[in-house]
């Protein structure tokens, strides 16, 4: 019987640098089992919600992650609306959206490019994570920030977008077209990165509904879900996009759906600015206060579902907030994902879920000392995928997506 | 399947141990129901109407811990939350990991936050907090810090 051993990851991801803890159980080179402790980052948010108002809970929930926060934000205010029964303002929909769908696009970009530094391939890291920048400064026009915009509000948004930043606006956006074209042909056609990531990881349909996957997650795998078009919310019943589906659920096809999303998005951030062109008005319908009641609030992050449960007593504070990030729905899918991969490809498996830890405390991989085991690191995970990588190389002569040098 | 028939055929299952059905809007409905109904009502969710659990909230309230899951109908654009009022003293209720995974990490989350035993679950240990944090320390319960 071949001896099992624990390869820790964790309990701060090595990769990326965010506190969770994977306890890969490896028979020789093939994951067995995994176990998933979470917790190191566990806040106490929904607890410290109830003693803020309502307009000082969006500032909270903002901080939830770096990432997704406008996503956190955009769901909370929906709770509230619907709570007590808020109107919005026309104008201010499109401009959730269009932050939205903002966000969405640089983190696929920031993912795609981990995705690329976690096989080997550093120049999509570098390239994804430069014109990244280009989607943070048109953030910073509209918002003032470049992460933690602080747009949303119970009633609408705090700042209108200026007629004078159109231009600039528009002209960043064209400016990420082209770039997302070079990452689509580069990854989607490229026969060294099918051999990394075609039929590694799989998440079959079946399962992904048995866990409740959302997001690309469970897109890549079939199961046709989206929030922005079976709940309409915020500006995405006026608009027009598709839903980017795969069959599969290996890690080729979440980065397929990943990078055919962005185009979508930009789609949705053109409608956007067209329709802000015509649509003027308030943008904020500054409600007094909240209503006695309970409201559910969901918004598509790039993860997937966002959920906020708000229930009001009629007072300036939630009696109780429950705040559901799309990871804690999508990692336990490694459990099924990970099994009789080898420890070289679990480090992307683990990562294709796009897993946000600090979202999720609301996470890791290592092999047991006690039993003559030795402990594996970040730089081995990353060694060993990139030697990976470097073997099939050399195995079938591909040398790898080529992108332009700076 | 539309909305109308998916509320007939939920009253014609679960029949009596329906409470309450609270139509907040046309997207939002809340049916309580009795605590000993809720696997029955959990695979009608499930395996008839395939809507999707979201989540699952705890909380506590002068009558009880109210538990609510959210169920997401993708297909009908509205969501359906089944509510169940469990005894401050039992604090006890069945769980439903054992039929559809999603629900195991929501059940571990209230159990060491609210207290709430999940009879049956699979692996009912810490998610959220440490491993050795007093045991019978629940902190999102009402009581939590006013005797310690």
């Amino acid at each position: 019987m071949n001896k099992r051993t624990i390869v820790p990851i964790g309990p701060y991801h090595a990769l990326q640098e965010e506190p969770e803890f994977f306890k890969l159980h490896v028979e020789g080179e093939t994951v067995v089992h995994l176990d998933i402790e979470l917790g190191y980052n566990h806040r106490g948010i929904e607890k410290i919600s109830e003693s803020k108002t309502f307009e000082e809970t969006i500032f909270l929930v903002e901080r939830i992650c770096g990432i997704c926060s406008t996503s956190h934000p955009i769901a909370c205010v929906q709770a509230v609306e619907d709570a007590g029964d808020i109107h919005v303002p026309e104008r201010a929909l499109f401009i959730r959206s269009a932050v939205g769908e903002l966000e969405r696009i640089h983190s696929h970009l920031l993912w795609l490019g981990l995705a690329g530094h976690f096989i080997g391939f550093n120049t999509i890291w570098m390239w994804a994570w430069r014109f990244r920048e280009d989607v943070l400064n048109i953030l910073e026009l509209i918002t003032g920030n470049r992460n933690h915009y602080g747009m949303m509000k119970p009633g609408g948004v705090r700042r209108d977008i200026n007629k004078t930043d159109m231009p600039a606006i528009r002209g960043l956006l064209d400016g990420l077209q082209d770039p997302i074209k070079m990452f689509r042909d580069a990854v989607i056609q490229d026969p060294l990165i099918h051999a990394r990531t075609k039929d590694v990881g799989i998440l079959t349909r079946e399962k992904a509904i048995a866990y409740g996957a959302l997001g690309p997650t469970a897109r890549a795998s079939g199961f046709d879900i989206d929030v922005r078009r079976d709940h309409p919310h915020a500006a995405y019943g006026m608009l027009d996009f598709d839903v980017i589906t795969c069959e599969k659920g290996d890690v080729f096809d979440k980065a397929v759906v990943r990078i055919l999303e962005m185009f979508e998005s930009i789609r949705i951030i053109r409608q956007c600015l067209k329709q802000l062109e015509k649509v003027g008005g308030p943008v904020d319908s500054n409600p007094k206060t909240v209503t006695a009641g309970e409201g559910i609030g969901h918004y598509e992050a790039p993860r997937g579902e966002v959920f906020h449960y708000i229930r009001s007593d009629g007072s300036n504070r939630p009696v109780r907030h429950k705040v559901r990030a799309p990871s804690f729905m999508n990692v336990p899918t490694n459990r099924e994902t990970v099994l009789g991969a080898s420890v070289a490809d679990a480090t992307i498996i683990l990562a294709a879920v796009d897993p946000c830890y600090c979202c999720t405390e609301r996470m890791a991989v290592a092999v047991d000392r006690n039993d003559g085991e030795h402990l594996l690191d970040a730089r081995d995970l990353i060694r060993l995928s990139c030697e990976k990588t470097d073997r099939l190389m050399a195995e079938t002569g591909f040398q790898g997506p080529s992108l332009p040098d700076f | 399947m539309n909305k109308f028939d998916i509320i007939t055929t939920i009253q014609a299952q679960l029949g009596d141990s329906i409470l309450a059905v609270q139509r907040k809007s046309a997207q939002r409905l809340y049916i309580s129901i009795e605590p000993q109904s809720l696997e029955q009502a959990s695979r009608l969710m499930l395996e008839t109407f395939g809507a999707r659990l979201q989540i699952a909230t705890g909380v506590d309230t002068r009558k009880g811990f109210e538990v609510m899951y959210h169920w997401a109908l993708d297909t009908q654009n509205s969501i359906i939350t089944l509510r169940v009022l469990v005894d401050h003293e039992t604090a006890e209720l069945n769980s439903i990991a054992p039929m559809y995974p999603a629900a195991e990490w929501i059940e571990r989350e209230i159990w060491e936050l609210l207290g709430i035993h999940f009879k049956g679950h699979p692996d009912l240990r810490h998610l959220l907090l440490a491993d050795d944090w007093p045991e019978g320390n629940y902190p999102m319960r009402r009581n939590f810090g006013a005797t310690t």
